[in-house]
């Protein structure tokens, strides 16, 4: 099983890095974007557990550790099989 | 009172915190992250750094170390906590203050000499100094984008949590003297309680004459519960 979580900062919460990335986007002539946000995504492998109960810990983590829940929302994705 | 001055793996300014603490008369103890003991008669400070490699987001991970909870502990018994740089990041982290310190508005890593402006002389951190005061003290940071939601703002202000905010070196508080695009130009807070400071500022690299100025001794003496000579 592998668990998926991404990281964003949120709507409310300037993104320098994503605005420096929209003017280089824009620089290369696509002028069509308006807006770069730029966040984490961070895998992790898991074997065994039951997945209720991973599902609860794992919503857990991704708020108190992957996350800051001040300035980042997150998305759980758990995928099961290959 | 003694200070606890804690290491954590990539911190590298508590040398600097105990040269600047035994400047001022004191003898701190260091304590390693992974032991778990603040004794109820410590202040602790949390020093600059880059605990864990910044890896996640500034402190996330040092938040989880094992002496936090001992440094969570001393904060609610009312103990004092000055967490700087790095410290106020972790501190951040950890709940102890409110808010979120992100990357700088301009993206650089700012070191520098900063002026700042003493918003409240009314606290154990900046006992030392008049209302509005300007002080020198130097910057060296990435990520002290000092951000909180709105109503926490407000309460900071309405609470006289803010202690000192960036400003020109006539004391004005402006957009331009702002490093790192915080919001109100906060460089460093207290909590509601009063015993716990965060600032990205270096107040103990401004303790000595020969160091660039003595600007920061006042902190470190009014945390350390020494009075304003009259």
């Amino acid at each position: 099983m592998k668990a998926i979580v991404t990281v964003t900062l949120k709507p409310s919460i300037l993104d320098p890095q994503g605005e420096a990335v929209l003017h280089a986007v824009q620089g290369m002539g696509l002028k069509e974007v308006k807006s770069v946000r730029i966040g984490k995504h961070i895998e992790l492998e898991i074997q065994g557990g039951d997945e209720t109960t991973l599902k609860k810990k794992l919503e857990q983590i991704s708020g108190e550790l992957l996350s800051n829940p001040v300035m980042e929302n997150f998305h759980l994705d758990l995928r099961t099989g290959g | 009172m003694r200070f606890a001055v804690v290491q954590f793996p990539g911190s590298n300014c508590d040398q600097d915190c105990v040269h600047a603490l035994r400047v001022l008369g004191q003898e701190p103890r260091i304590v390693w992250h992974q032991e778990t003991t603040i004794h109820s008669d410590e202040g602790v400070i949390l020093p600059g750094g880059f605990s864990y490699g910044d890896y996640l987001r500034c402190g996330a991970i040092a938040r989880f170390s094992p002496i936090m909870q001992a440094v969570k502990a001393a904060a609610d018994r009312g103990q004092v906590v000055v967490g700087i740089c790095n410290g106020f990041q972790i501190l951040c982290e950890a709940g102890l203050l409110p808010g979120a310190l992100t990357r700088n508005e301009g993206l650089h890593f700012r070191c520098e000499t900063s002026y700042l402006r003493v918003e409240n002389p009314a606290s154990r951190f900046t006992s030392h100094y008049l209302t509005g005061q300007t002080l020198r003290l130097p910057i060296a940071h990435g990520e002290g984008c000092y951000r909180a939601e709105p109503d926490v703002l407000q309460a900071l202000e309405a609470n006289q949590q803010i202690l000192f905010r960036y400003c020109d070196a006539e004391g004005r508080v402006t957009r331009q003297a702002n490093p790192n695009g915080s919001s109100l130009n906060i460089a460093g807070i207290r909590n509601l309680r009063g015993n716990v400071l965060g600032m990205m500022p270096h107040p103990e690299r401004a303790c000595e004459a020969e160091m660039g100025g003595t600007d920061g001794r006042g902190i470190l003496l009014g945390a350390a519960g020494i009075g304003r000579p009259i």
